[in-house]
């Protein structure tokens, strides 16, 4: 079938218009670098951030050396900032209800005399539930922070107590325990997202955007093939795909401080090939779409799973095997491997084949499904 | 003879609608034929099918020898096709714009060559600026010039000239038939019937049927319409009084004459007679002009179809 055919001269051709077209469309261009980095920052800092500094009211209605350490500790903790100390548990709930604090750490009465005899005491912890991500990492540092403050008060016939794990129970209510996603996983997957929205958009609208603007008539008329427009529209994409990645990796290891342990040239090549296999589905995408709202639809019925079955948000082994399928068909989801693997584990050629066939594999058939889609009449 | 154009039966549906209906056409090559009909006859569709761009329902024959069903990459190449609307790239430059039609041609000289076409168009101090902000004739003329940089043996050109001024039309007719003295073949569509008078010969379609065909003499003596003129100060009053009167086909103006047209001299001398005895009015009989024939033609077509 000579759609596949190909001829230089007109593959050029076809590159040259779309670059001086993408060059024209800064509106377009601004976008495609804008929206990285702004969402990077956005999800970077919004998903990761470890919240520090938030405000903390305690009561005490135990006063003494013990509850004295226990203040201290929090304090010198960077995780909070003691707003108040009161004795009054009324009031610190109180000052929780409006928002002056986040936390609310009650030391109960009697919490010094149970502590020696042994009875395990509470200490209680409340916390504000509507923003529950915010608090999860100081959350998680209260009880180690007040075992270490008291090993300087528990000497002598204490000194038995320190030993055990803990002399007392943190009772936290309202905790919201999020599975622990560092910006470590979350960074590189952000790289497969990003590219995965903006590379199937700008695709996707290559040829809608012709035929609604009329020139799809013309650019039948003259003896360009399927394949030659194929290749002149998507080379130029492949550079814009790479200078995104560029930046986002260039954030990820001088903003967010991601490890970049394995070979940068295996993420180059290995991304490229991602951004491609993207790229394809998003011409697919422009072959069946009749106008840019249909195409803008597809890439969401696309982005979608993308995000949700690709192991970026839900761990991957976690969902039901169906779900595993066709996020096994996805690019990113290979693609999410192959990063976190290369930059975390420090992964070669070796260990990443695996994820590198399957990209192929789907590129192949993106494009054999786009050539043959691809409508040379205007019928 | 030598056929650039030459198809049979050439039927496209849309849906149940018949847009091209069983139409012969046989343009021998170095021959200029004009295309005309109504709005919506079927004369864009019959120019797409003949490069490929629609698919016929029905129908065989060649473009250039080639077979228009199966060739049509072939024909696609030797072809230059003007579409009527506007299809050129508005967010590039007419040089850009010459440029990549001369790269996917992959032509020699390639920098002259765009060089030439914008002298000759006069547009090499517009030459940078973007096609959609020329106005409408000059975007034709810029359409019109790229799609004849390939040097193709047909052109294909639909409704060219709309919205053309008068000298550029002329030059561009002028183009055209030395084009043709040089052995390109050329279908033009166009509603202008001093366009279709400067044709070799003439397809006339309505409601995507062929219903003339021929040199425009031919066309005019084969409709078998008489045609008077009626001149003087009262004659615009008397239009709608003769229109429906025995023997009228039709009455149509032209500036402040009346043409008068119908099947039946007698019929129609007497209906006439009458107003022969006003001084103010000159009544002689004429031949009728192609647009006569083209309004009867029409209006048969019309009865026809309801
Ligand atoms: N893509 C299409 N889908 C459905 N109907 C169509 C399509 N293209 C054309 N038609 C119909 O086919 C008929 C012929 O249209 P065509 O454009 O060939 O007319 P035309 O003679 O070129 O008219 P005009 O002088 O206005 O350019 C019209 O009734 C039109 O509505
Ligand atoms: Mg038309």
């Amino acid at each position: 079938m000579n759609g596949y055919r190909f001829t230089l001269h007109r593959f050029f051709a076809v590159l040259m218009k779309e670059m001086i077209q993408m060059r024209r469309d800064r509106m377009t261009l601004g976008l495609l670098i804008g929206i990285p980095v702004m969402q990077l920052f956005i999800f970077g800092y919004a998903i990761n951030m470890v919240p520090r500094h938030l405000a903390t009211v305690v009561s005490v209605a135990d006063p003494g050396p013990f509850s004295d350490s226990i203040v201290a500790a929090l304090n010198n903790s960077s995780y909070f900032d003691i707003v108040k100390a009161t004795n009054s548990p009324a009031e610190a709930r109180r000052m929780l209800a409006r928002g002056d604090a986040s936390f609310a750490v009650e030391i109960p009465v009697n919490f010094s005399r149970d502590l020696i005899r042994g009875a395990k005491p509470n200490l209680l912890v409340e916390a504000d539930a509507t923003d529950p991500a915010a608090g999860s990492y100081a959350l998680a540092a209260i009880p180690n922070l007040a075992v270490t403050a008291m090993r300087d008060d528990l000497v002598g016939p204490l000194a038995p107590l320190a030993a055990k794990p803990a002399a007392f129970n943190v009772v936290v209510h309202n905790l919201y325990n999020p599975e622990n996603i560092t910006q470590y996983n979350i960074v590189p997957g952000l790289l497969g997202v990003i590219l995965t929205l903006t590379m199937v958009l700008a695709t996707a609208i290559a040829l809608t955007r012709e035929r609604e603007r009329g020139t799809y008539e013309n650019l039948l008329a003259m003896p360009t093939r399927p394949v030659e427009i194929m290749v002149g529209k998507i080379t130029p994409n492949i550079f814009v795909g790479a200078f995104q990645a560029m930046l986002i990796l260039l954030l990820a290891r001088f903003v967010f401080h991601v490890p970049f342990i394995g070979s940068l040239s295996l993420l180059a090549a290995t991304s490229a090939l991602f951004i491609t296999a993207l790229l394809g589905v998003g011409y697919t995408i422009s072959t069946v779409a009749r106008n840019q709202m249909q195409a803008m639809q597809m890439t969401f019925f696309f982005l979608l799973p993308s995000i949700m079955l690709s192991g970026f948000i839900f761990p991957f082994r976690g969902m039901p095997g169906w779900a595993q399928w066709i996020g096994e068909v996805l690019p990113i989801t290979h693609f999410l491997r192959i990063v976190r693997g290369i930059l975390l584990k420090g992964n070669g050629t070796f260990e990443v084949w695996p994820e590198v066939w399957p990209m192929i594999l789907f590129l192949f058939a993106a494009g054999t499904v786009a050539i043959t889609r691809f409508r040379r009449t205007l019928d | 003879m030598n056929y650039a154009i030459n198809v049979k039966g050439l039927t496209k549906r849309f849906g149940k609608k018949v847009a091209v209906n069983n139409v012969d056409i046989a343009v021998p090559e170095g021959e200029v034929w004009g295309f005309l009909g109504p709005n919506g006859s079927g004369k864009t569709t019959t120019i797409r099918m003949l490069c490929g761009l629609l698919k016929a329902d029905a129908g065989e024959g060649t473009c250039l020898g080639y077979d228009f069903r199966t060739q049509s990459e072939e024909i696609k190449r030797e072809t230059g096709y003007m579409t009527q609307k506007f299809s050129f790239w508005e967010d590039l430059s007419i040089r850009e714009n010459l440029e990549f039609v001369a790269r996917v041609y992959g032509l020699p000289k390639k920098r002259k060559l765009v060089d030439d076409t914008l002298e000759k168009l006069g547009l090499v101090s517009r030459q940078k600026q973007l096609a959609g902000e020329l106005s409408g004739g000059w975007k034709q003329r810029m359409a019109l010039a790229a799609c004849m940089l390939h040097s193709p043996r047909l052109l294909l050109l639909d409704e060219p000239t709309a919205g053309v001024d008068p000298k550029a039309r002329r030059d561009f007719w002028t183009e055209i038939h030395k084009l043709s003295g040089a052995g390109i073949t050329v279908l033009v569509s166009t509603h202008y019937m001093d366009e279709a008078e400067r044709c070799d010969q003439i397809v006339f379609i309505s409601y995507g049927d062929k219903v003339a065909q021929g040199p425009v003499m031919k066309i005019i003596e084969d409709s078998g319409l008489i045609t008077f003129t009626i001149e003087g100060e009262r004659a615009r009053a008397l239009a709608d009084e003769l229109r429906g009167k025995p023997g009228v086909e039709f009455v149509a103006f032209f500036g402040a004459m009346l043409h008068v047209s119908g099947y039946d001299r007698a019929l129609l001398e007497a209906t006439l007679a009458p107003y022969r005895g006003d001084p103010a009015l000159t009544i002689s009989e004429t031949h009728p002009s192609l647009e006569d024939v083209f309004i009867q033609l029409q209006d048969r077509a019309a009865r026809g179809a309801s």
